[in-house]
């Protein structure tokens, strides 16, 4: 039996070496194919009715102009009569025509009626006491989200008992939800819930308070801080903008099977949430993805208009149906990253020792508020006390982002440390470093990569005390911050075929979101199998394949790694013992290298890859490897360091930044060239979000203003400025196993630059973006300050 | 986008009379096909004006130069008598949008251009009124609105980071229309509506741009500073164009034209003022920026371009004076 | 490989459907409506559909399309040129860029009707037989793309700006190269491509 563990530094060929991505060519000549560009014959397209008001009830649909029209195939009604709509840009009926401007037109042609009602998209602090009262009635959404959110059952059914519901309660929702796996308890306790249609339409107070949180004593904690600094630091809402916006093309190649081309992250995970919306078996549904054009978190599901999709093309006969959102729509509707704010007060001896944390957080996720970021990061504050207020917005829903929740709590905690570094006289490269004894355990990683980050950034040359004295409206500055993720591999299956006439196949339900997971899995099976990458014919992105996770949470490359690995080993120990008798040796003194299969130190017995698999006779060898498995192939746990180098124009409030350092492990690096590229990605990505970023809402329509690319901000070229990875590949990490990476280093850019600019113009800039509005604002607070 | 005639004219006569009616101009089409994608505006008729070949192109001579509106922005940056004659002019054309948009976009297009105030983009006109008639932007998000010329209706501000250079210049355009051509200085083609359905510019729904004339630019001093969140592909914030004329060491007069501040480019005769008669210093630049917001009146959220105006204002200055007279003469 | 299009159950693709019904040569004729202006007659164009042709990578295509159609709409679902991709729709971000009349332009803001009569070079054109331009390869080598949804916008832009100035300045490539806009992140790369084909150090 093979021993399921990585090969020796030594014995490596491909693994921890620099590779182009394999898809790279396909990608650069416009050849690779994304759900986007599905073009079969007879396509129809399909178009969406959105709702215009950030808060409405539908009252009336007329869809029978649209239906009436030439080159219509299909209407859809997505959120019926009677439905209470929460953001701006939901949808309400959908379409299918021969060509995109039919359907427009169609689109235009359908009459809908709303009652609008009051909305709330403002995630400002909430005023004194808010959240304290009484919740009120439960709506639809209400019990969706703590469904959904998995709420305790106890939890749920005494808010039924006490508060009662603001909709009726109808048989087919009760057999909905049973499908769902409600449990009956719940039901019951829905069913005789009292009824409270008034509550329905008033506008509740948009606030929940969370329970406080304390650990350790933080009166005594405070009491023992020799200095204290508070500050309120945040996050604006940001969205994913992927370049590729979120659909599908559906088709049903008989009436109850299903067919998707479908823009995700999760391919595997897809026929299970078709088939629940479209009451089908989920094996009756096939969905296939080449290339994604960006996820960031927000593809798992196939969503309202995804649904909407598969049941135009069952009502068009069956005919493909294309629908991609919109770019408005995309920033509308198709997940944004929650706000995150809080108040912090934070007290250290006058060592620089941190002894005690309080903060009172709040933050919205759209309709269903959001959690409190994990503050204090990173940092393991011995005594803290916390509060969190969730604000419900009509923003629009909020999903996950890349590395969710981290990015805000690292503006918050590394902010309000490095104000404390300031109050305390130390330069915060000494004060961090001092504190990494309550780092968690990845304490050992930030003492060895600090020192690295600080040379390649020259921050011994470059740091000086808050507030930069040179001549002249343009301040420089520099500023640090760090982080945390976990990054385990997820589990899936990967199914490798050996043929007798040597050639090898590869099969995983995984996904490629342009991270280099079919190089990696490339790296891996021909490091295994002793052959070159392009010995093997992989596929991935279809239900037809093994299943393999979501690719969210850093998981996929451990996952596909891990699996591979195993059904590498697992294949060649099959072949070895068909091989074995023909070298005149027992399989377990076999190893498959450079191309051969040969007995471990004697190479005069030894056959070309080809003559051994020959040995297989008619039929190929198939294995699945799987995750998780035998062997310590995977870890978790990483950190990272960053530090930023910014120069601030006091008179405009123009942010720029001049250089960037990260320094990050993630465990075994199975391709040194593209973790690279995941940081330097993550980098600009920071930037981005750091400098421009905002989601931003109308207070009086409720409507989103800058659903384009033109207000909503993406950093471009000439806004990058030099940047520098350092990856910690030592044998202790190598030692680790693989570990995720797409998600660390995306968390610090936001604090490390709002770090370096306090440190430029010796005033804090709250909030992020930093955007010259803000900027100057801390900059006249300041001075009205000093005066 | 709904449904249109489109039709391709060959001479400006053409085009002026197939302008009847609800039709829109088609010259690079980087404005007008957005605004139609969303809905903003639905004409009947598109008349593409790019085959009228006689409006493309730049003349120099004596009198200056002149520039066929169909010119694209590309072509001016490119055109060293642009470079050699209207240096601020080619700094404001090649700090404009994007290669793509500059080979596309024309000149003419670039004056006619709509606000890009992200109501009017929405579809609730010029003047935006709230369910209840009050200004929708004083109650809104008014964070990229005028802070200058804004006590009527119009809160927006002018799009074209390129009209207050020329405006420096002290450009004229021609206009054809039915009843032949008229020429305005460019700075009197621009109007604040006072109600809504009035337009940003003096062009009936019949008349295009044809041409732009700079006069020579001998012996003033220009510059064209902008303030932009991004270095790249970004709409300013705020930016000035100034023209210095200098007796030996003073200002004899000066221009001063502000973008992004007010619903037309908004020419300072305070900041002139400020500056006639004397020495540009960082002092005299800073108090002719301070003139030229003297009267600024900012929204809820828009005060901070006040700043970003006196900072492009006295930059603006200083650069013009730092830089080298044009046409030759020291 | 993985980037092999499975056969659909829809049959044939789009594009071996355009070649086996060779739709250019059956477009019906269509005679525009024609009004008088200015003493002479001007041919109007739809609002239906009419017939256009194109020349696009120096073949010659043709569609009934209506006006209102983009050229960017036109390349990617008539003609199945899925390499220009649709990301912002609104001339704003690059990944559509293709060169007309051998100028960079953004196809998503060009009516396909005012396309017609002018050279037309799209991404599918860069790399003939399998074999990719050098600015392709540079892409690869220098990982200057992830996702690889702007990529292709990308290196039209770069190759476009790259023709007109070989050996660029820092200035220039700050000028001239903001019209794309990336989300994974991919701008280090990108510079490192145009560092490489120009022989600069880039900016």
């Amino acid at each position: 039996m093979a021993e399921y563990k990585w090969p020796a530094p030594a014995e490596r060929t491909l693994i921890g070496k620099r590779f182009s991505r394999v898809d790279g060519p396909a990608k650069a000549s416009g050849r690779a194919k994304y759900s986007y560009d599905y073009n079969p014959k007879g396509l129809l397209f399909g178009k969406v009715l959105r709702c215009p008001y950030a808060h409405a009830r539908v009252t009336s649909i007329d869809t029978s102009a649209a239906e009436k029209m030439p080159g219509v195939k299909a209407v859809q009604v997505v959120q019926k009569a009677g439905t209470e709509i929460l953001w701006q840009g939901d949808d309400v009926v959908a379409v299918a025509a021969v060509d995109e401007p039919t359907a427009e037109d169609a689109i235009r042609a359908i009459q809908v009626k709303y009652d609008v009602l009051p909305h709330n998209v403002s995630d400002a602090e909430p005023p004194p006491g808010a959240g304290e009262g009484p919740p009120g009635p439960m709506s639809e959404d209400d019990l969706d989200d703590a469904l959904s959110n998995q709420v305790p059952e106890a939890q749920v059914i005494s808010r039924l008992q006490k508060d009662g519901v603001t909709f009726q309660v109808t048989d087919d929702m009760v057999k909905e939800l049973k499908g769902y796996g409600v449990p009956d308890t719940v039901i019951n306790a829905l069913k005789a819930a009292p009824y409270h249609p008034e509550a329905a339409n008033q506008q509740r107070p948009p606030y929940q308070k969370m329970a406080a949180q304390t650990l350790g004593d933080p009166d005594k904690g405070f009491a023992s801080a020799e200095v204290t600094s508070e500050g309120v630091y945040g996050a604006s809402v940001i969205t994913h903008c992927c370049l590729e916006t979120h659909g599908s093309a559906a088709e049903w190649p008989s009436s109850d099977h299903l067919f998707v081309h479908c823009s995700t992250q999760g391919v595997s995970g897809l026929p299970g949430q078709y088939a629940q919306a479209l009451n089908i078996p989920a094996g009756n549904v096939r969905a296939h993805q080449d290339n994604i054009g960006g996820g960031f978190g927000s593809k798992f599901s196939p969503d309202r208009w995804g649904i909407a999709t598969a049941q135009l093309s069952k009502s068009a006969g069956g005919k493909p149906v294309k629908y991609m959102l919109e770019r408005d729509s995309e920033l509308m509707t198709a997940g944004a990253r929650p706000s995150a704010f809080a108040r912090v007060k934070v007290g250290a001896k006058r060592d620089g020792t941190v002894v005690a944390w309080q903060s009172n957080s709040w933050g919205t996720g759209g309709p269903a508020g959001a959690g409190s970021p994990p503050i204090p990061y990173v940092f393991e504050i011995p005594n803290q006390r916390k509060q969190h207020t969730a604000v419900r917005t009509n923003q629009g829903p909020a999903r996950a982002w890349r590395a969710p929740n981290h990015p805000q709590a690292a503006v918050i905690t590394m902010c309000a440390l490095d104000d404390l570094a300031y109050k305390l006289n130390m330069d915060p490269l000494e004060f961090f470093t001092k504190n990494l004894e309550i780092a968690g355990p990845r304490a050992p990683i930030y003492k060895e990569e600090f020192p690295i980050a600080a040379d390649l950034m020259g921050w011994k040359q470059k740091w000086h005390p808050r507030g930069d004295k040179a001549e002249g409206p343009v301040k420089r500055g520099v500023g640090l911050s760090m982080h945390t993720w976990g990054g385990r591999g997820h589990a899936g299956d990967c199914m490798m075929t050996i043929h007798p006439d040597g050639s090898v196949d590869i099969k995983l339900g995984t996904q490629d979101l342009g991270t280099g997971t079919r190089t990696a899995i490339l790296i891996v099976a021909g490091d295994s199998l002793g052959l070159p990458m392009n010995a093997f014919s992989l596929n991935i992105g279809d239900t037809m394949y093994p299943p393999d996770g979501g690719s969210g949470g850093s998981t996929t490359i451990g996952g596909v790694s891990s699996s591979t690995r195993r059904a590498s080993l697992m294949a060649l120990d099959q072949l070895f013992a068909k091989v074995a008798p023909a070298l005149g040796a027992q399989p377990g003194d076999l190893e498959a290298k450079d191309g051969t299969v040969r007995v471990k130190g004697d190479h005069s017995k030894s056959l070309s890859w080809k003559q051994a698999c020959a040995k297989l006779g008619a039929m190929p060898l198939s294995v699945t490897g799987k995750n998780p498995g035998p062997g310590n192939l995977i870890n978790s746990g990483v950190g990272g360091v960053q530090m930023a180098d910014v120069s601030v124009d006091t008179e405009t409030g123009i942010v720029k930044v001049n250089k960037m350092v990260a320094v990050q492990d993630c465990g075994l690096i199975i391709n040194v060239k593209l973790a690279e590229s995941q940081c330097y990605g993550a980098l600009i990505m920071g930037i981005s979000y750091a400098l421009y970023e905002e989601k931003i809402l109308d207070p009086v329509t409720g409507r989103m203003l800058n659903p384009n690319m033109e207000f909503y901000r993406l950093a471009g070229l000439r806004d990058i400025p030099e940047l520098v990875v350092h990856m910690m590949t030592d044998p202790m990490n190598d030692n680790r196993g693989v570990i995720g990476l797409g998600e660390p280093p995306v968390v610090s850019p936001g604090a490390a630059i709002s770090n370096a600019v306090a440190n430029a113009i010796g005033v804090r800039v709250p909030f992020i973006p930093l955007t010259p509005d803000r900027v100057l604002a801390a900059l006249e607070q300041q001075q009205k300050a000093g005066a | 986008m709904r449904a249109f005639e489109y039709t391709s004219p060959t001479t400006r006569q053409q085009a002026v009379e197939l302008l009847s009616g609800e039709a829109a101009v088609l010259a690079g089409g980087t404005d007008l096909l957005n605004l139609m994608k969303d809905d903003v505006l639905t004409p009947k008729r598109v008349v593409n004006i790019k085959e009228i070949h006689e409006l493309n192109g730049v003349h120099y001579g004596p009198r200056g130069m002149q520039i066929g509106a169909l010119t694209s922005l590309g072509d001016l940056a490119d055109h060293p008598l642009v470079k050699q004659h209207y240096p601020a002019f080619a700094d404001a054309l090649v700090e404009a949008a994007s290669q793509q948009i500059r080979n596309m976009a024309t000149i003419g297009g670039n004056i006619c251009q709509r606000p890009r105030c992200w109501y009017f983009r929405s579809g609730f006109g010029l003047t935006p009124k709230t369910p209840e008639g009050k200004s929708l932007v004083e109650a809104g998000d008014n964070r990229y609105h005028a802070i200058l010329g804004n006590e009527g209706p119009a809160l927006f501000v002018t799009p074209s980071s390129i009209v207050p250079a020329m405006i420096a210049y002290e450009a004229r355009i021609r206009i054809a229309g039915p009843k032949g051509s008229r020429e305005v200085a460019l700075e009197k083609f621009f109007k604040t509506p006072q109600a809504e359905g009035e337009r940003e510019h003096d062009l009936q729904a019949n008349e295009i741009v044809t041409d732009i004339f700079l006069p020579p630019s001998a012996g003033g001093r220009y510059a064209h500073y902008e303030v932009r969140q991004k270095e790249a592909f970004d709409w300013p914030l705020a930016l000035a164009a100034v023209a210095l004329h200098m007796n030996g060491n003073t200002v004899r007069s000066a221009r001063v034209v502000m973008g992004y501040v007010a619903p037309v480019p908004w020419v300072s005769e305070e900041a002139a003022q400020a500056l006639v008669g004397k020495t540009v210093t960082d002092e005299t630049a800073k108090t002719a920026g301070d003139a030229a917001v003297s009267q600024a009146k900012p929204l809820s959220h828009n005060g901070y371009k006040v700043q970003l105006a006196r900072v492009a204002v006295k930059r603006a200055i200083l650069q013009a004076a730092k830089g080298k007279a044009e046409g030759g003469e020291a | 490989m993985a980037d092999d299009h499975e056969k659909t159950p829809s049959g044939v693709s789009r594009r071996e459907f355009l070649k086996i019904s060779g739709i250019a040569a059956t477009v019906p004729l269509v005679v525009p409506q024609v009004v008088e202006a200015a003493g002479e007659k001007v041919p109007v164009h739809g609002p239906g559909k009419v017939p256009m042709s194109f020349t696009i990578n120096g073949k010659k295509y043709g569609a009934q399309l209506e006006p209102r159609v983009t050229l960017l709409d036109a390349l990617r679902d008539s003609f199945d040129l899925t390499g220009t991709k649709r990301v912002c729709d609104r001339a704003e971000c690059g990944a559509c860029t293709v060169l007309l009349n051998n100028k960079p332009v953004y196809a998503c803001t060009v009516l396909a009707i005012e396309a017609q009569r002018q050279p037309i070079t799209t991404i599918e054109s860069l790399s003939t037989g399998g074999k990719l331009h050098p600015i392709q390869t540079a892409f690869v080598e220098h990982d200057g793309q992830q996702c690889g949804f702007c990529t292709p916008g990308f290196v039209i832009a770069c190759k476009a700006f790259l023709d007109k100035y070989p050996h660029p300045t820092a200035e220039q490539i700050r000028y001239h190269l903001n019209g794309n806009l990336c989300r994974c992140g991919t701008y280090k790369g990108i510079r490192e491509v145009v560092a490489q084909m120009s022989g600069t150090k880039g900016a």
